[in-house]
């Protein structure tokens, strides 16, 4: 045991001294009355709170994070069902589409999706041979441009959990589904997804906190019309240089990301719970 | 028992079928787009490309007029390597620590140490900029380096946490009963085991390192530029068509990578976990 805590010693004072000391003086900064920092007190987050512009923000960074999850959910579950049952060599190539974007940078993906979006680009350029509209549409610079970029951003994040929870599915259990009468759709329902709970959970956690703080796919896709609670903390911080207002506006941010992951790991564990897991391997 | 007739079954595979094949579609499609848009002969960034040629690529890898973009990838890859480096040492001994703890506490200590990879990364970049700054240091590839290091660490710890787990108790027990101290043990039976899944933490770190913006928007400067945030600014003024040649190189890099560590170390099983 000894041998343990001196292994885990020096990974535990780094994180000690560089993410959570940086973590609670932003929390001390945020308290400061004003923006030179001299006194304390509470002026920047009833500055903050009072404000309903600045509910509206949290409520629509939010709302992204949740717009994103649910879209990579409808397009990464049915290509985890398809990862399922493909045979091992399958398998492999399919796993090696899902994790090639994930080391392609993330401003790479954001720069992709200009080229696809913009007013020149692929889909406007097929939209308009296709004679499907007289005007280019316009996708840049709107929500829904943005939530279709983040979907592919963002769904490696949400696959790799849930094929590891996958493989792991008795194929038996979905025979004995079979067997007993469930139509296909019923075992999907009633016997994969429970199963695949835990996996499904972790992804989509991972898919909203990193769809909530994609501050670059959020200037440049979203434009300036678009406003989410990372540009108002970069902007704060780097433009105005007025960190208290900016340690209020991150450590919100924070705050209700982890309250909505809290409720996402809640979720899943009820959703499992249903079920008893008679996984293997 | 009577099969009923298989309407349901149909919808399924339709749908299902339907479904995965738009996000298959969705995954691949984009890297194939910028790669066709990198070899455009135009100065606008359309798709199809305007004609085909390498300008783009030879503007890039002109020492003087690309230079700063030369000097944000060198600072990248500087960085990337230190905080790899870092990550995969302080990683894998905690991983090896916590793998030897019983119940709530390894559980605990695992989701601390995790937490980088849920936690809203531009918190973490404000914090450090925040804390550094207050410490009256000035910017600097050092403090780029602790920062990527601490979010970059989570992967190391769950590859080599997943390794741990894998081994085998009877094997280190065998070389013990053989008369072997636990120094010898760890060099000569666990550490070559457990190696592909230090290599594979260690590789992916790097890449998150590479990739990384949240603390880099933070914590690097004019003096320390890095090349994600000298690509946003790319896109955000001009639009750039070297953008354009600069992701088709990471693209192909990070595809040759990929595959020779899909062959050292069997990767994508490890990141599937």
């Amino acid at each position: 045991m000894r041998l343990a805590w001196g292994l885990v010693a020096p990974l535990g004072l780094a994180y000690s001294a560089f993410f959570l000391a940086p973590l609670l003086i932003l929390g001390v900064v945020s308290f400061y009355q004003d923006e030179a920092m001299t006194e304390f007190g509470t002026a920047q987050w009833r500055r903050f709170l009072l404000d309903q512009f600045h509910w509206k923000v949290i409520g629509d960074t939010l709302l992204l994070g949740l717009k994103t999850v649910a879209a990579t959910l409808l397009l990464g579950l049915p290509l985890a069902l398809v990862y399922r049952a493909a045979s091992a060599r399958w398998q492999r190539v399919l796993l090696f589409i899902v994790v090639m974007p994930l080391l392609t940078s993330v401003v790479v993906r954001t720069f992709a999706w200009i080229v696809i979006l913009g007013r020149e680009g692929l889909i406007n350029r097929l939209v308009l041979d296709l004679g499907l509209a007289a005007e280019p549409l316009r996708l840049l610079q709107t929500e829904l441009g943005l939530v279709i970029s983040l979907t592919q951003i963002e769904m490696p994040l949400l696959l790799l959990p849930v094929l590891a929870v996958m493989v792991r599915i008795d194929p038996n259990v979905l025979d004995a589904s079979a067997s007993l009468g469930a139509s296909r759709w019923r075992t999907l329902f009633r016997v994969i997804l429970p199963l695949a709970a835990p996996g499904i959970a972790a992804g989509c956690a991972l898919v909203f906190a990193s769809a909530t703080t994609a501050f670059i796919s959020q200037s440049v896709i979203g434009g300036s019309r678009l406003v989410y609670l990372p540009a108002i903390i970069w902007q704060q911080a780097m433009v105005v240089a007025h960190w208290p207002f900016a340690a209020t506006a991150a450590i919100s941010l924070l705050l209700s990301v982890s309250a909505v992951i809290a409720v996402i790991a809640t979720a899943g564990r009820i959703a499992a719970g249903r079920v008893e897991a008679p996984t293997h391997g | 028992m009577a099969r009923r007739p298989n309407l349901g079954a149909a919808s399924y595979v339709l749908v299902v079928g339907l479904l995965a094949a738009l996000a298959l579609l969705i995954l691949v499609g984009p890297v194939l787009v910028v790669l066709a848009t990198s070899l455009t002969d135009s100065r606008a960034i359309r798709f199809p490309p305007q004609g085909l040629s390498l300008r783009w690529y030879e503007l890039l890898l002109d020492t003087v007029r690309s230079r700063p973009i030369h000097r944000a990838a060198g600072n990248t890859l500087q960085v990337a390597a230190l905080a790899a480096g870092l990550a995969t040492l302080l990683g894998t001994a905690a991983a090896i620590g916590i793998s030897t703890m019983r119940g709530r506490l390894g559980r605990l200590m695992d989701a601390f140490f995790l937490s980088p990879l849920v936690l809203p990364g531009l918190a973490f970049g404000l914090a450090a900029l925040v804390y550094f700054t207050l410490l009256r240091l000035r910017p600097s590839l050092e403090l780029l380096v602790i920062g990527h290091f601490i979010v970059i660490t989570p992967f190391v710890l769950r590859t080599v946490g997943a390794s741990m787990s894998q081994l085998d108790p009877a094997l280190p027990e065998a070389s013990r009963s053989l008369g072997a101290g636990p120094w010898r043990t760890f060099r000569r039976v666990t550490l070559p085991l457990i190696a592909p899944g230090i290599a594979a933490g260690g590789f992916l770190a790097f890449m998150a390192s590479v990739d990384n913006v949240p603390v880099s928007l933070f914590l690097s400067s004019a003096r320390t530029d890095m090349l994600p945030i000298r690509m946003w600014g790319m896109m955000e003024s001009t639009l750039d068509v070297r953008v354009a040649a600069v992701s088709g190189l990471l693209i192909l890099a990070a595809f040759l990578l990929m595959l020779v560590m899909e062959r050292l170390t069997g990767l994508t099983r490890r990141i599937r976990g």
